[in-house]
């Protein structure tokens, strides 16, 4: 063999020994982990990765005297360099495509890649809210599709679409229940809200002018009924419940709880961030609750985006129905559909709007074909599978970690474990973060309250059988260096793009701007 | 199912392993009444990818996209070309399918390009500080209502007649709950944008004054001067912008005295998806800072002593005051935030300028072709890139009969301010920098025969 001309030889390395966070380098990259500056740092105010026609000097304006004299003090960048800055900042960040992502309540699933691109169909994506509803019916038609499915899905008389995300939609239930109660000239006070509940419950209700009481958690971590029905009277509006319920079981009781609040004259408020667990399976009109949200980004798997956007259409029973907001899509006798908006016949009882325009479409046609893509044989098939993979989980780890409430029995969608007798000195943040050190997003802490330390383990149907082994196994082994005492893991994460971030620095004197 | 991983003899292992002897068995706790014993049989099957894809296709065919036909619609939404390198990069799976950054020391990519988000936003406004986004523009301008009540402990806001009708409706809903007094009424058609007239109506119960700009007409209200008159009585000015690219055009409302600054943000990078989703800018005054809501990023450094981001500030959010939070605001517009902030960079301040004069430069054009044609007037004597005009007739019909015929033509008064006859004859018309001039000469062609 002729040697290669430039001194090139295939090589066997010398063996190395890693040792913590190795020597260091000069630039303080780590090969492919980059560290990246601020816009504000590497761009300049004149760069511009956009050809732009060249302003002409002479050109008279009609800003009435407004004009700016500068253009506002914002970096630009040509295009290979924003793409590198977003491509490396992309990189610092966890997502459910790099792996197990067990995030309970927050419902980390996969996001089908045909849903971003049925999304940016141009019938969809460059559509003006406004044009006339001659020229969207197709659009007014996938909303009229969607609802249908959700109201079949959900057991419910209607569904208002216009909500943007969970708490929007938490709002306009609690607001039909409060029109609707005034409207029979019975304003109520109270709204009642378990103490296991999501903060937008009671921020919502507080919102909407209620004053918020708190019921409390049965031994078995459900609400505690005798509590609930001695506190109904005719000051309760209504309660607030979330069902498959923040430590991830079924409320048992949820059908009584329904007939003892309407008995009392009051409505059920369904927080439907859990529907994902029995979608298919179980239909909430069934149990009897007046209005429950859906978090499309949740249970029908529209993409997080790192914080939104979501969608919280509201499913309502037929009492609620008609002060549902505005606008609506309805359907004439021909087939065609039609925008219900201010003005318009059939109005009357609504609250009123709450969002410009109609509500989440791009959130809409990606649920759309989701739901398509499962059908209903398929839904049923996802929460059978995301209970499967919870229980999986909970009666793999209840040896050694504190599941407080799995001798009740099954759990749905999520799992909970405490910090209660785990070993002395460690907390659920150092198994979080040392999780992080393993690969794994960690699950949710501290979160809900009812338990000390609280883990809650959400795996979703998307997770195969490997890969949940994968992740017990990493959990146990943080339990046994726990035990062991291993000082280590309190330093953890050490291999992120960050070790642990002072927060109370943060808070103590906020920078929340760049400046030189 | 494709996106299902579990096979069934995986699920026969897990249900031995967890003593169960079906997945059914593990919704025990479900009452019987309530548990379905198979698929709802009124729906449908699943679906393969080829097919979903046909039945979306066939549904998004019944609808005129904005690119088919020359189009004018604006009224809070406009069509911008967006860079196809901004779209790329929110399709990498590190930012679209990550969550919240609740876990900063492995959502830094996400907590970083916040950081950045805020600071573009704040300059943009001209104000020192801005969250990391709201739902969209009409709820983050509810948010400044109910956020000026809490700073002057006052609960009468004042609504210009220049805010967008759909803003306004969404402010009045959330009021009858909360118990604010708002004081609105709907435009007239007058080039003059009302600064006086709204200034007679401020007294030392206005808790603030909430001003568009530029306003629903696309006329351009003089903001210093209403500024100045709400802080003699003790009131803040909240500037509302539907148009953020005016803003490389226009001073910044924070410079002309604004105390608060909200707006949609959708026209940089987001495009108009029917409506939504889209992005709530927020933005104020420093001293303001934790009666702000919505999440915050916050620089600090970690424990190694590097710089970091974090979400900051939270004492203020639903998670942990509950019913005492300033607002019942979760999840943001991440995404959408993102976007905007890609765009925002490729542009640049020159860029954006650039941009601005161009829309501007059509926008006046327009005008004046529309202006020559018999009977029709431009109300505006001042404007951006989006006008008012009046028609001898009903434009909300003359715009259902011209989409018939190809031409999205704009936005009717008739179809923002249903019953109000006075604004029948009201045509808004928008000009970006994706209207051709062949596009306006089509506009004025197709409205001069209809009207012939």
């Amino acid at each position: 063999m002729n040697a290669n001309p430039s001194g090139w030889r295939p090589s066997t390395p010398e063996a190395v020994t890693l040792d913590g966070e190795g020597a260091p380098t000069s630039t303080g990259n780590r090969a492919l982990m980059l560290e990246e500056g601020l816009i504000f740092e590497i761009g300049s105010l004149n760069n511009c990765g956009v050809d732009l026609p060249t302003p002409s000097a002479e050109t008279s304006t009609r800003l009435g005297g407004m004009s700016r004299s500068t253009p506002p003090a914002l970096p630009g960048l040509s295009e290979p360099e924003m793409v590198r800055h977003y491509t490396r900042l992309s990189r610092q960040n966890y997502a459910i495509d790099l792996g197990l992502f067990p995030l309970g309540s927050c419902t980390m699933k996969h996001n089908p890649r045909l849903n971003e691109k049925v999304a940016r169909m141009a019938g969809f994506a460059d559509l003006h809210p406004l044009q006339p509803m001659n020229s969207i019916q197709g659009a007014l038609g996938v909303i009229d599709e969607l609802a249908h499915w959700l109201v079949t899905l959900t057991g419910m008389h209607s569904v208002a679409m216009s909500p943007k995300a969970g708490a929007h939609g938490e709002l306009c239930g609690v607001l039909c229940i409060r029109a609707a109660l005034e409207a029979r000239g019975d304003p109520r006070e109270v709204m009642l809200v378990p103490s296991s509940a999501h903060g937008t419950n009671p921020a919502t209700a507080a919102f909407a002018g209620y004053k918020v009481e708190a019921i409390p958690a049965g031994d078995d971590g459900r609400i505690d009924f005798a509590a609930l029905k001695a506190r109904l009277g005719p000051d309760v509006a209504g309660l607030m419940i979330t069902n498959p319920n923040t430590c991830g079981l079924f409320e048992r009781d949820m059908i009584a709880i329904c007939e003892a609040v309407h008995a009392a004259g009051g409505y059920v408020y369904c927080d439907g961030a859990n529907f994902n667990a029995i979608v298919g399976r179980v239909r909430p009109g069934d149990l009897g609750i007046d209005a429950m949200h859906i978090n499309l980004h949740k249970t029908f798997s529209t993409p997080h985006g790192g914080g939104g956007p979501g969608s919280g259409p509201v499913v309502l029973s037929e009492a609620l129905a008609p002060y549902a907001p505005l606008p609506y899509v309805t359907k004439a006798a021909d087939g065609s559909f039609e925008l219900v908006e201010e003005g318009d016949e059939g109005a009357g009882e609504s609250f009123g709007r709450m969002a410009a325009f109609h509500g989440q479409m791009g959130m809409f046609t990606r649920a759309l074909a989701y739901i398509l893509s499962h059908g209903a044989d398929g839904l049923a098939q996802v929460s059978g599978d995301a209970v499967l993979n919870a229980n999986y989980v909970l009666r793999a780890l209840e040896d050694v970690m504190e599941a407080p409430f799995a001798h009740a029995g099954p759990c749905m969608h999520e799992a909970l474990f405490s910090d209660e007798g785990f070993a002395k000195g460690f907390s659920t943040l150092d198994v979080a973060k040392a999780l992080i050190d393993e690969g794994f997003h960690p699950m949710t802490v501290y979160f809900p309250l009812v338990v000390h330390g609280a883990m809650l383990i959400e795996p979703t149907e998307c997770e195969s059988k490997a890969a949940l082994d994968e992740f017990i196994g990493a959990l146990r082994g943080i339990v046994e260096r726990a035990r062991a005492g291993d000082e280590a893991l309190h330093l953890a994460p050490l291999y992120a793009p960050r070790a642990r971030l002072d927060e109370t620095a943060a808070a103590r004197k906020p920078k929340l701007v760049w400046s030189d | 199912m494709r996106y299902l991983p579990l096979t069934p003899a995986d699920r026969g292992d897990m249900l031995s392993a967890i003593g169960a002897s079906s997945i059914e068995a593990l919704f025990a706790d479900v009452p019987s009444a309530a548990l379905l014993d198979g698929p709802i049989e009124s729906l449908p099957g699943h679906a393969s990818e080829m097919a979903v894809e046909r039945h979306m296709a066939r549904l998004a065919g019944q609808n005129t996209a904005a690119g088919e036909a020359p189009f004018f619609l604006g009224a809070g939404a406009y069509r911008h070309h967006v860079p196809a390198s901004v779209d790329h990069l929110i399709q990498r799976g590190e930012f679209l399918t990550a969550y919240t950054p609740y876990q900063p020391e492995i959502a830094q990519g996400t907590l970083q390009m916040l950081f950045e988000f805020q600071t573009q936003v704040a300059r943009l406004y001209g104000c020192d500080i801005a969250n990391a986004s709201m739902y969209d523009g009409s709820t983050a301008a509810w948010e400044a209502v109910a956020m000026a009540r809490r700073i002057t402990k006052r609960g009468k806001a004042l609504l210009s007649p220049g805010l967008h009708p759909h803003y306004a409706g969404n402010i009045k809903t959330m009021a009858k709950f909360t118990g604010d007094q708002i004081v609105y009424d709907a435009p007239s058609l007058s080039a003059d944008a009302g600064e006086d007239a709204l200034i007679a109506q401020i007294d030392g119960e206005t808790s603030c004054v909430m001003v568009q700009y530029p306003d629903i007409l696309g006329r351009l209200p003089d903001l210093a001067k209403i500024a100045e008159a709400a802080h003699a009585q003790g009131a803040l000015l909240v500037a509302v912008v539907t148009e953020p690219v005016a803003l490389g055009a226009i001073r910044s409302p924070g410079e002309l005295g604004a105390d608060i600054v909200v707006g949609e943000g959708q026209s940089i990078g987001v495009g108009l998806q029917f409506g939504g989703p889209y992005l709530g800018l927020f933005a104020c005054r420093s001293e303001h800072v934790r009666h702000m809501p919505g999440r915050l990023c916050g620089e600090t450094v970690d424990a190694s002593g590097k710089r970091g981001f974090v979400l900051t500030l939270s004492t203020r959010e639903q998670h942990i005051r509950r019913e005492k939070a300033t607002s019942n605001i979760c999840t943001n517009s991440g995404l959408c935030a993102l976007a905007f902030s890609i765009h925002m960079t490729l542009l640049g301040g020159t860029g954006l300028a650039a941009l601005a004069a161009e829309n501007h430069r059509l926008a006046c054009l327009a005008a004046d072709k529309l202006a020559e044609l018999p009977g029709v007037s431009v109300l505006n004597d001042s404007f951006f890139n989006e006008f008012c005009l009046v028609l001898p007739t009903d434009a909300r019909a003359l715009v259902r009969d011209l989409a018939l015929d190809g031409v999205l033509a704009g936005v009717s008064l008739g179809r923002l301010y249903p019953g109000e006859e006075g604004l029948a004859n009201g045509l808004l018309v928008a000009v970006t920098e994706t209207t051709s001039e062949d596009d306006i000469d089509a506009l004025v062609t197709a409205i001069r025969e209809k009207l012939a």
